[in-house]
């Protein structure tokens, strides 16, 4: 019985971060051990830079036993498509791009226009191929509960019909840590290994661990328009009127969608450890501050996720 | 700093989302933009009062009907803990969702409505938790505001609380008035009742004990995936890739893997690439092990010491959650446990739990949604467990429909 004396403090020692990297681990060994074809959605944004890191972990000293999907809308920062290959490269993974451009060609899918436009809804049917193309049974996403009202409901194993619709009213119960990835064929199953993470609990193990990030959440320089209240990035594909207005201004950015639909901060944060403790004092959700998509209607989210997005 | 996860439970409208809604609220956990967005949809849809509620009542259907359907994460920090809150439904048809969000739970908070006292829910929810082994429970008697903050109703309450709590063997009891609403002793104490002189429900929260409730005893590891990199400079590795599920594991030990007996030695624990000296649990490792045997996913690695259960035969505490079909005798299932999934078929239904009063029926011929049973299963391999009780997580286990492959029953293995 002496070693549990012992091991009381050891277990005590287990800090949050290693609890909640502990779980995610498990997760990601469950999606590679529970199905056969499983695939990362990777955005080059900081909460799929975390899953991937987790993978590593998951499998080490072995590869990550499964391929990187980026679903790249075209209207992505060119800093994150530069920072998602080299990222590939480094960790030795299989990378698959697929381009909404394409998916709005082929299926002559009709673009919005005009301002606020963004291909942001689009890019469900662009991954709903891709899952089919490529007979994916399982998506490991990194939507975290506490980004938004209906994720915060949403399963670890999130069971997705053969269209891909969430049906938030017949959710599978999920017991313990017995993760349920049973499915017909044609039927997926969305995993989300850092659902119990909170927005700071990434950026908190982005620091321990040194990852390396796109440029774009740093403080840096650039032509900005301003519209309602919101610091857009410029560029060509952005539809602009009078009332835009065109300013350089010190930006970081607090998240990775696309151009079209992220708004920036004004900061002079340079280092990870800044940005840690503006977004620790920030009174301002990370959706609140930079989805322009979700301040749209009160259930943005929870129709999209209906409709089979991320 | 550690984390603790609590779940709400208790009957319809008894307050859960509401006493959430006031911890996140006056621990200013809630962010200017989510508050506003929480008083504009409180003015579309009452009297101008702001809802907490709507904090965690995130669906369309739930903010249309003001109930809880499905359960909410919600997450908030004190500077000594985080917390994970997980806000239950209260209606009976959303049993289920409650059960999956008390079954990883530390803590349960059963909200009680001052004016009604105990319901079946209660019952309902109160024997859930105490059969999932949630090692605290805490009372919140409610809406103390409409009993004008009465000490005889919160007394009364109190007693018959207990002698449920009796029946149910509940170890670590803590009863506390309060109105979520008003805010009292949530996270401020109560000027209204100051015949109370315990604790605040927060102030409880963050000091209670949960390291202790570990098994650090039984050294259970399931298997969930073997890596082998097959590269040059690591051609021969082989490592067990899962998580300790209780105990401990050290390099060195000697170690029984289930279902074949067979046994080795631990050459080598790794911990994500490193090299470490021992693992306990709920961490994730990678064992390698002395000598080669036959272990794929699904396989329990087992210290020496307490062995496991390895038995066809399984006798279970269940709470069914199929909506559209019951549970016969005969019926047959897949078994998941651990990391390992094995058909089973129903052998018998020893007794259903009577929720009024937590008499055991006998004669039963099948399982309605949300009943409580105990039921003989037998599976078509030997498979390895603990009993539930001492082991949580080596006593778990779930039923999952053959054709639809929805999760139904949740079990909680007896030895
Ligand atoms: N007066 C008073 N009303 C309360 C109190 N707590 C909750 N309520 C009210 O009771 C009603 C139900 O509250 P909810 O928090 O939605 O109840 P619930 O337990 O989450 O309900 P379900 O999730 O649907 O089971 C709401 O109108 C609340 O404002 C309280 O302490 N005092
Ligand atoms: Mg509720």
């Amino acid at each position: 019985m002496s070693n549990i004396q012992s091991l009381s403090s050891d277990a005590q020692r287990q800090d949050y971060l290693d609890q909640l990297e502990s779980e995610a681990i498990y997760i990601m060994r469950e999606v590679a051990g529970q199905f056969e074809r499983p695939a990362l959605l990777f955005s080059g944004g900081k909460d799929s830079i975390t899953l991937v890191r987790l993978a590593q972990k998951a499998f080490a000293p072995g590869k990550i036993p499964f391929p990187l999907v980026h679903i790249d809308t075209g209207h992505n920062f060119p800093e994150a498509i530069q920072y998602r290959d080299w990222m590939a490269n480094e960790v030795g993974a299989k990378l698959i791009v697929r381009q909404v451009e394409d998916t709005i060609k082929a299926k002559g899918l009709k673009e919005p226009t005009g301002k606020n436009a963004s291909r942001n809804w689009l890019q469900t049917f662009t991954l709903l191929d891709t899952i089919e193309e490529f007979e994916f049974d399982a998506c490991i996403g990194g939507a975290r509960r506490d980004e938004e009202k209906a994720r915060a409901k949403e399963r670890i194993f999130s069971f997705r019909d053969e269209f891909g619709q969430w049906d938030p009213k017949r959710q599978r119960p999920e017991l313990w840590n017995l993760f349920n990835g049973k499915i017909s064929k044609g039927e997926n199953v969305r995993c989300f290994p850092i659902s119990n993470w909170t927005e700071l609990d990434v950026w908190a193990y982005i620091e321990r661990e040194k990852i390396p990030l796109p440029s774009i959440y740093f403080s840096h320089q650039r032509e900005m328009i301003l519209r309602d209240g919101n610091l857009l990035a410029n560029a060509d594909f952005i539809y602009k009127d009078d009332s835009d207005v065109i300013v350089t201004k010190t930006v970081r950015f607090r998240t990775v969608g696309d151009m079209t639909c992220t708004a920036a901060v004004e900061s002079e944060a340079s280092t990870i450890e800044q940005v840690v403790a503006e977004i620790k004092a920030t009174r301002i959700s990370e959706r609140g501050e930079t989805r322009i998509d979700d301040q749209q209607t009160e259930a943005a989210m929870e129709d999209r996720k209906k409709g089979g997005y991320f | 700093m550690d984390i603790l996860r609590f779940i709400t439970a208790g009957s319809v409208d008894d307050g859960k989302s509401t006493l959430i809604g006031r911890l996140l609220y006056d621990t200013k956990s809630i962010l200017a933009d989510q508050l506003e967005a929480v008083e504009k949809a409180s003015k579309t849809r009452g009297d101008g009062e702001i809802d907490l509620a709507l904090l965690t009542d995130g669906l369309r259907s739930e903010r249309e009907q003001g109930i809880t359907i499905d359960v909410a994460y919600k997450y908030f920090q004190t500077p000594n803990r985080k917390f994970i809150s997980i806000d239950a439904p209260g209606h009976i048809q959303y049993t289920r969702n409650m059960v999956t969000g008390a079954s990883n739970a530390d803590l349960a908070i059963i909200l009680i409505d001052a004016r009604q006292g105990v319901v079946e829910q209660t019952r309902r929810h109160s024997l859930i938790a105490s059969m999932l082994g949630i090692p605290h429970i805490v009372v919140a008697v409610n809406k103390m505001d409409l009993v004008g903050y009465s000490e005889d109703t919160f007394l009364q309450i109190a007693q018959e609380y207990q002698k449920l709590a009796d029946k149910l063997a509940i170890k670590d009891l803590k009863i506390i008035p309060v109105s979520a609403l008003a805010g009292d002793n949530i996270v401020d104490k109560s000027d209204a009742m100051p015949w109370y002189t315990g604790e605040t429900m927060l102030h409880f929260l963050e000091n209670v004990d949960v390291q202790h409730d570990l098994n650090l005893n039984d050294a259970r590891f399931s298997v969930q995936y073997v890596i082998r990199p097959q590269t040059e400079e690591l051609h021969d590795y082989r490592g067990y890739a899962g998580r300790v599920q209780s105990g401990v594991f050290r390099k060195g030990d000697t170690i029984t893997v289930f279902p074949s007996e067979q046994t080795s030695t631990i050459a080598k624990i790794e911990v994500y690439g490193q090299e470490v000296e021992e693992v306990s649990a709920p961490q994730s490792a990678t064992i390698l092990l002395e000598t080669d045997v036959d272990i794929s996913r699904g396989d329990l690695i087992s210290g020496t010491g307490n062995a496991p259960v390895l038995s066809q035969d399984v006798e279970a505490m269940i709470c069914w959650m199929d909506d559209r079909k019951e549970l016969k005798v005969g019926n047959k299932y897949t078994l998941q446990h651990g990391t390992t999934r094995v058909r089973c078929s129903v052998k018998g239904i020893e007794y259903r739990v009577d929720i009024s009063n937590y008499d055991q029926l006998e004669d039963i011929e099948s399982l309605k949604l949300n009943d409580v049973a105990k039921i003989v299963l037998r599976t078509a391999k030997p498979i390895a467990y603990d009993a539930y009780q001492t082991n949580r997580a080596n006593g778990a286990a779930i039923l999952i429909d053959e054709t639809s492959n929805v999760t139904v029953g949740a079990c909680m293995v007896e030895a």
